[in-house]
């Protein structure tokens, strides 16, 4: 095993719910992110997968510490650094870096590219050797830019582009973590192949570990070593790749991954299985008892209202992979129906 | 909605004690001395002091003001003038009577004015912002656009007598602007506050014609119009049901801004005219120092702008359920 | 067809074809900065009660083109050129009021984000209904309880109650069955979806595919399904359309284009989808480069900047002059390369890697 880069547990982040009359005070609250464990190695890729309301964003945010959290604690190298003040986080802000989903909203349009890359060096007191124009035109060429569109702004740029150049902003401080959130959800089908070969080819040649947030499965499947499975501010399941591509046993994982439109037409003798849910996402302001999942699951039982499932390595399981379930399924993706929707019965 | 409506009404009142304290440290703290102007040209000390008693200026600023805000709900009794039944707001230092006699008395007018004019604003304003909007980009559009401009930048003081001139002067289409009441003549009311109502509206409308014709253009492209044309629905019914639904938004929001900068015109109009309104009373309040009558016709005037802007949020509730439920 | 007296549109006729033919379809939009060709002599053919999937991203021209066939593009931006039959009536030379009656009775459109593209100042009920009354006259109570039943049909729960809720008082999944639920309360013929699941949930997306595939194999609707996912058109269409810079490139039957691609831009766009069984050791196969604007679209072919192969075609055509779709029937594509060549390519370095 490597040394452990990041590590969360019981990390929580409750947003207030305002309301109430003349004077506003908190009504309820979204329970973004609920109590969450994990690791991330140094120079591994760990996939956050799951659907809108489920807290991956969040829980980024909350490691690159632009989030302030309710609850739990963060570490990074064995330091906590939950509630680092402004100065003592200095050193550890250079080496996590962000990448953001919007490549039109999160370069400063007023800015030239040489500015937005370079900046982060400046603010840090970096001095690299060379200069810093050649050392931004140094990361302009290992994103696969221009070095010579240094003195351009954003909007010469098409998505693709701007997006390479938000990659090389998170470079330019020599990060050993880079938190992605969604890098690529915002690109067209072809560009988007273009970024997720860039990432991978910077994660192996310069070891920079990732915590790659995004809701397309098969995007986390190819670029992810470990996967954890969110579902309403809760890990549900994780485990290595293959752990939850091939052998999943948490119900919400064999639904969402059923779920998945695949190009690859289905050849003979060979079935995967369909599973279709009731209904959406239930409420992250009132989620359910005991197990979260419990609403929308065919399995449920009484047991899943009272009793929250520990994520544990169950019965069956490989090393590493944990399923919080009372009643997990088969690790198997193939061969049976279960349809639940109504409308579709 | 109850709820809604109570905090609103809540924040209304807190708003309002605000305004009538800032309004009341800032009155009394202009160098003039009420007193020494009821004493007359020539004053003995003992007099000055006497009176400045009876007017309760002896008393600290804030039990001062103390006895003011009671005096609106409870009545009180000053002793220069005698009894002040509630809603006291004091008397005049120039005419003697009571403040709220005085304004109750040019209300009427006021809010004739006003009103009228709201109503000229509304209908031309959004109506030709509409057929722009309806026409958009062809000949109309451009006409409608054009005028609402030169609208806009002429002044009351300035139209409002050439208007006299022609309109009243030479042909003698109609009266000379008045004050009529209401409730005695109607039709006198009107044809007599037609040209004040006309002219004041007149800097209004314009903003009211660009507004709507831009935001229904905006709201024509919304998608959910576009799903309207989608399943048939018919242009007229496009136009009238969903876009201007979406429309009304932003042109309520402006009106509920624009009634104090109305009500301010509505003072300027009744100069021009010379009608016996709140404005009248406002003008010569400054001219006189006259005190308890400038705070009361602000107060009235704050009043007033409070409880239209709570209509205004009772009508966004109307208009768009997205507000019911916040 | 009706013969209603007071409309005088006389409708154009001719033979027996396919359900829905669209012809040579070109879209031009004026705009500040110049003509922008959105779509370019675009054909296609859709058999009743089949669903057809066009692929393309975005600014490739699949929007608009759909767009045209209802008649929703702005007139006075917008030059439309070819033909586009549904059965016997032409549809660009239309009138207003034969496209107005088409609209959401025999023709009907759902949209891409369901909560935009409802109106957020009615009841669904009544969002559904106004449909019905308009194109079947029925009156207000009736309306109603199509409505009701129609929400039912979609999978919408307690639907008697519900029918009086606004829009925003449901999840997106749900207002997405509501779009359904208004766009099928006519039982049309042809129903459009345009990116009907991209703002979508993953495991709602999965419901909503399903249920459009139920409700046509009840009602034997045919479905243009506009999307950027080749993932969805696999699981959904049996005809498929590759739009690139406003042009068809290439359209086959669903097995024909995914097993079988042939053009370039196929390649590129099934190589750069990760896949669920793909081997995660080698990279993925983009389309290096990025799609032209269709204000100044290159001559010749329009992938030719961003395509590897020209150099075997042996000439210059791919960049002088623009390929057309050949064969003349079924799987077609518009590339110089020959059609060995391209099986070679495809079977030597891409089909692996996919």
């Amino acid at each position: 095993m490597t040394e452990t880069l990041l590590e969360l547990s019981g990390l929580t982040k409750h947003f207030p719910v305002l309301g109430g009359l003349v004077f506003k005070r908190q009504v309820a609250r979204v329970h973004a992110v609920d109590g969450i464990d994990l690791t991330v190695g140094a120079g591994e890729t760990l996939g956050l997968v799951g659907e809108s309301g489920c807290g991956k964003s969040t829980t980024g945010r909350l490691v690159a510490r632009l989030l302030e959290p309710t609850a739990g604690t963060i570490r990074y190298q064995g330091r906590d650094i939950t509630h680092a003040s402004r100065r003592q986080l200095r050193p550890v802000r250079t080496d996590i870096q962000m990448i953001f989903q919007d490549p039109y909203s999160s370069l400063n349009p007023r800015q030239t590219v040489g500015k937005i890359i370079g900046g982060p060096m400046e603010l840090n007191g970096i001095e690299p050797s060379g200069g810093l124009q050649r050392r931004v035109q140094e990361l302009l060429e290992t994103v696969g830019l221009n070095p010579e569109h240094y003195n351009r702004f954003p909007h010469e740029f098409s998505g693709g582009q701007r997006q390479r150049i938000g990659v090389a902003r998170a470079l330019a401080l020599s990060p050993k973590l880079i938190v992605a959130d969604e890098p690529v959800s915002a690109l067209d089908v072809s560009i988007q192949a273009q970024v997720v070969n860039l990432l991978q080819q910077l994660q192996r040649d310069l070891g920079i570990a990732f915590l790659f947030i995004a809701h397309d499965l098969a995007v986390v499947r190819h670029f992810s070593q470990r996967v954890a499975v969110m579902y309403l501010g809760k890990i549900v399941e994780i485990g290595d790749r293959q752990a939850i591509y091939e052998r999943p046993r948490h119900p919400y994982t064999h639904a969402l991954l059923s779920a998945v439109p695949e190009v690859e037409l289905p050849t003979d003798g060979e079935r995967r299985e369909r599973i279709r849910l009731a209904g959406d996402v239930p409420s992250p302001i009132d989620p359910p008892s005991g197990c979260r999942f419990r609403t929308r699951c065919w399995k449920a039982q009484d047991k899943c209202a009272t009793e929250v499932p520990p994520l544990a390595r169950i019965e069956g399981n490989t090393e590493g992979h944990l399923t919080a379930c009372h009643f997990p399924e088969e690790p198997t993706v193939h061969g049976r129906d279960v349809v639940i929707d109504p409308a579709l019965a | 909605m109850f709820r809604f409506l109570l905090r609103r009404i809540a924040g209304a009142a807190l708003i309002l004690l605000i305004i009538s304290a800032v309004t009341f440290f800032l009155f009394y703290a202009v160098p003039r001395d009420p007193a020494r102007a009821f004493c007359g040209k020539i004053c003995p000390p003992a007099n000055l002091a006497l009176i400045r008693h009876n007017l309760g200026m002896d008393d600290p600023l804030f039990v001062q003001y103390w006895h003011w805000l009671v005096g609106i709900f409870a009545g009180r009794d000053l002793v220069q003038f005698g009894a002040c039944p509630a809603p006291c707001l004091g008397y005049s230092f120039a005419t003697q009577e009571t403040v709220f006699s005085a304004i109750l008395d040019r209300l009427p007018v006021t809010v004739s004015v006003t009103l009228g004019a709201a109503v000229v604003i509304l209908t031309f304003g959004i109506g030709t912002g509409m057929l722009a909007a309806w026409q958009q980009g062809r000949p109309v559009d451009k006409v409608a656009s054009a005028s609402s401009v030169i609208g806009a930048s002429l002044q009351i003081y300035f139209v409002g007598p050439i208007l006299v001139f022609f309109i009243v002067d030479s042909m003698g289409l109609l009266p000379r602007p008045a004050y009529r009441a209401f409730t005695e003549n109607p039709l006198d009311w009107f044809v007599h506050l037609l040209i004040p109502w006309v002219v004041l509206a007149m800097i209004f409308t314009a903003n009211y014609t660009r507004m709507t014709r831009s935001t229904m253009v905006e709201q024509l492209a919304e998608d959910y119009v576009r799903t309207a044309r989608a399943k048939g629905m018919s242009g007229p019914t496009v136009f009238l049901r969903f876009a201007w639904r979406g429309a009304m938004i932003p042109i309520v929001t402006i009106f509920g801004v624009d009634l104090a900068t109305l009500l301010g015109g509505a003072i300027i109009t009744e100069q021009t005219f010379t009608l016996h309104g709140i404005g009248e009373l406002a003008v010569r309040a400054v001219q006189n120092t006259d005190l308890p009558m400038l705070l009361g016709v602000t107060l009235i005037g704050a009043f007033a702008i409070v409880m239209l802007n709570i209509v205004v949020d009772v009508l966004y509730a109307v208009i768009d359920p997205r507000v019911r439920l916040a | 067809m009706t013969t209603v007296t007071w409309d005088r549109e006389q409708p154009a006729s001719r033979g027996p074809g396919p359900f829905l033919s669209v012809r040579d379809l070109s879209v031009r939009f004026a705009t500040e900065d110049g003509v922008v060709h959105a779509v370019d002599r675009l054909s296609f053919d859709l058999e009743k009660g089949t669903t057809l999937g066009i692929v393309g991203e975005s600014g490739s021209g699949k929007s608009v083109s759909n767009m045209a066939i209802l008649g929703l593009h702005d007139p006075a931006y917008t030059t439309l050129d070819g033909e586009i039959w549904l059965e016997d009536t032409e549809l660009l030379g239309a009138g207003p009021g034969t496209l107005e009656r088409l609209r959401g009775d025999r023709v009907a459109m759902i949209f891409q984000d369901p909560l935009t593209s409802l109106s957020p100042y009615h009841t669904v009920g009544r969002q559904i209904a106004e449909t019905y009354r308009k194109h079947r006259k029925a009156g207000k109570a009736e309306a109603r309880a199509r409505a009701i039943e129609m929400l039912d049909r979609v999978g919408i729960p307690q639907a008697r109650t519900r029918v009086d809720d606004y829009p925003h008082q449901f999840s997106g999944g749900m207002r997405q069955r509501v779009m359904i639920a208004m766009a099928l309360v006519c039982d049309p013929d042809l129903l459009i979806a345009d990116e009907p699941t991209t703002a979508l949930d993953v495991t709602v997306q999965a419901q909503i595919l399903d249920l459009l595939a139920d409700l046509q194999q009840q009602f034997g609707t045919s479905i243009i399904l506009i999307t950027h996912d080749l993932g969805v058109v696999a699981r959904t269409a049996h005809q498929v359309l590759v739009m690139y810079a406003g042009r068809s490139i290439e359209q086959g039957t669903v097995q024909e284009v995914l097993r079988e691609p042939r053009h370039p831009y196929t390649w590129g766009l099934l190589g750069s989808m990760p896949k669920l069984r793909s081997n995660v050791d080698l990279p993925l196969l983009p389309v290096r480069g990025t799609p032209p604007s269709l204000l100044a679209p290159p001559p010749g072919c329009p992938f030719h900047p961003r395509c590897d192969h020209p150099a075997l075609v042996g000439s210059d055509v791919c960049f002088t002059e623009r390929p057309e779709l050949s064969p003349a029937e079924g799987h077609r594509d518009a590339c110089y390369l020959t059609l060995a060549q391209k099986r070679e390519i495809f079977d030597g370095q891409i089909k692996e890697r996919l």
